[in-house]
């Protein structure tokens, strides 16, 4: 299977720009069904970011969090062909990971 | 999780260390060079601040501490969210040494939406989406020096996200 999560991450000067889509149906526990059962909660807990063996980002989410959620931030440092790795968690225990070339 | 590529090279040092301390034991738990990188962010994840329904209990749970609203905290949400599943928030700040920021919808059934870690060297910024239940107030607060700052923006939500 295709993997969940596409992230671009673009070296630009002195910083990596870190743009990041994963596919997750990030239920709240608060929707119904059509037959009017309660969807239980099924969300992203934690998305970690390393670069250089160091871990650049964490986001720690609530159900709250859009379905398919999309990251953007920056770090320090970075260049054009380092890899980045990013992985996440739901409450589940699913989890999925990737490693991406930064641009 | 998958094997990073010095994994089993740890994995090796781990086993001649435990059999040269003479612990056969440690070959079968205390072998394993790291816990599952998976499971160990399971436990880091604060079950207990997300379940908070209101600003202040949330930002105990989380950090411990009360917010006090600053100008150097950037809140940019729209003003009419016309989708309540998705509105797009982005948090900045120009605060020095900023090592968290934390996103909270107050008028959602559990009030923290998101929380973030910044280490050193990380941009205080961050931009995302979440699901708003109805209008609210939505507050950024970000972390810096062990004190908290925050700002508040109202966005009015047309369709609600948050239930059926």
């Amino acid at each position: 299977m295709a993997s969940t999560i596409r992230v671009r991450a673009v070296a630009g000067s002195g910083t990596t720009e870190v743009q990041s889509l994963i596919q997750h149906p990030m239920d709240s526990g608060f929707v119904k069904d059509s037959k009017g059962q309660l969807i239980p909660a099924h969300h992203i807990e934690v998305v970690q970011f390393e670069h250089g063996g160091k871990t650049v980002f964490t986001a720690l989410w609530g159900p709250a969090v859009s379905k398919d959620p999309y990251l953007k931030f920056s770090f320090k440092g970075g260049k054009k062909g380092d890899d980045l790795k990013v992985s996440w968690v739901d409450n589940k225990g699913a989890s999925d990971s990737l490693m991406a070339k930064i641009q | 999780m998958t094997a990073t590529p010095d994994a089993p090279d740890n994995a090796r040092r781990m086993i001649l260390k435990s059999a040269v301390a003479g612990g056969i034991a440690g070959l079968t738990l205390g072998a394993f060079p790291f816990p599952a990188f998976a499971d160990a962010d399971a436990k880091e994840w604060p079950a207990d601040a997300f379940k908070q329904k209101t600003e202040a209990d949330a930002l105990k749970a989380l950090y411990g501490k009360t917010a006090e609203a600053s100008d150097k905290v950037g809140l940019d949400v729209p003003e009419i969210a016309e989708n309540g599943a998705v509105v797009p928030v982005s948090v900045t700040s120009t605060l020095p040494g900023v090592t968290g920021i934390a996103i909270l919808v107050l008028d959602n059934p559990n009030t923290l939406a998101a929380a973030y870690k910044i280490p050193q060297g990380t941009s205080a910024m961050v931009a995302c989406r979440l699901k708003m239940a109805k209008t609210s107030k939505v507050v950024a607060v970000a972390e810096s020096g062990g004190k908290l700052y925050s700002a508040t923006r109202e966005v009015k939500v047309t369709v609600g996200g948050c239930g059926g």
